[in-house]
């Protein structure tokens, strides 16, 4: 009842215009490094062929995303190692 | 050598066509030698805005096949002495043209015209290479919507790495009781995601369904508010100080009444 008084007078308490402009914001983070999903599953792809060549990874609980802290953009990738592979660790 | 000009927006359905038909009809109300081009070639609708549907001989893919001489193709407006258009081909696809061929179309028109105006089709392929390909300047049009924006992000990203810097943007259909309430984003907000300069606001306006009905660009008439806003945008576009129109939230009776007599 009292939303919909808030609503009669106009004093919606989360306005609908800025979650547009936050939706907005983060969706634009992501379009202006160019990345599409696509894009990160290749990324995703490409850097666990790496990866495996020196350790045994998680590639299903791996996580890769760009996040963005005020001006720039990081990408912060999650990979949970499972086993060190012993080839490679051994070489000089 | 006149300024070639490109309407574009990415978003199809944001007011591309509308705005290309009432700068160029405003730059003819000031006497200045206008030729609107529809560069959606495939979807013809530039003509049927301007109402001259029942002129079209020759088309763009005409001239640019060399079918026909440029001059054959244009379409003399009767109404405003010094405006044409250069209508799409409607039984054709984008690629039946180039960028270097529409490149080369510009040129040609520049030297005839004061402006050449481009309305470009929606989407970011073939279509829209070509549309900005000879224009000497961009202007965006969006709504105070996030798809809108979103799109309107993403064109002057590709627009600047065409090297075309420095677009201008046109807000269009802003409803003011919506952003007096906080339902819609204003025009700060929409400028500051997208970092551009304005060249101005339209509100939205029933008048421009009822013009287009018509086939009579808005902004020949009097009344409406989106004409006032459209003159004021060619007046920026010449160059004019004109400041952003107030968009009025009360709409009384007594508001409507004066929007009717202008006083």
């Amino acid at each position: 009842m009292f939303e919909l008084i808030q609503k009669l007078f106009g004093k919606d308490s989360s306005s609908s215009k800025d979650i547009a402009k936050e939706r907005l914001r983060l969706v634009l983070v992501h379009d202006r490094v160019n990345v599409s999903p696509q894009f990160m599953e290749v990324l995703k792809d490409d850097m666990i062929r790496v990866i495996s060549n020196y350790m045994d990874i998680n590639e299903k609980d791996m996580e890769v995303s760009l996040t963005n802290s005020k001006s720039s953009v990081a990408l912060i990738a999650n990979i949970p190692v499972n086993r060190m592979k012993r080839g490679m660790y051994n070489q000089d | 050598m006149g300024e070639v000009i490109v309407i574009t927006s990415g978003k199809g359905g944001v007011g591309k066509t509308t705005t290309t038909a009432n700068i160029g009809t405003g730059f003819a109300l000031l006497g200045k030698k206008v030729v609107l081009v529809d560069a959606d070639i495939g979807l013809r609708n530039l003509d049927v805005v301007m109402g001259l549907e029942n002129r079209i001989v020759y088309d763009l893919v005409d001239v640019t096949d060399g079918n026909c001489r440029l001059k054959q193709a244009l379409i003399r407006d009767k109404r405003y002495e010094t405006l044409y258009l250069l209508p799409a081909a409607q039984t054709r696809d984008k690629n039946a043209v180039n960028p270097d061929q529409m490149k080369q179309l510009c040129q040609e028109l520049a030297q005839d015209f004061d402006y050449v105006i481009i309305d470009c089709p929606a989407g970011i392929e073939q279509g829209f290479r070509n549309a900005i390909a000879g224009a000497d300047r961009a202007i965006i049009v969006t709504t105070p919507e996030v798809s809108a924006v979103r799109d309107a992000d993403r064109i002057i990203g590709l627009l600047e790495s065409e090297g075309k810097h420095n677009p201008k943007l046109i807000v269009n259909r802003i409803r003011p009781l919506m952003v007096k309430k906080g339902d819609m984003m204003d025009i700060d907000d929409i400028i500051e995601i997208l970092a551009v300069d304005l060249l101005g606001i339209i509100p939205e306006d029933e008048y421009i369904v009822i013009s287009t009905n018509r086939g009579e660009p808005a902004v020949a008439s009097p009344v409406s508010l989106a004409s006032t806003a459209y003159k004021n945008i060619v007046g920026r576009l010449m160059g004019e100080n004109i400041p952003l129109m107030t968009l009025e939230t009360n709409d009384g009776f007594f508001e409507r009444l004066k929007r009717v007599f202008r006083f």
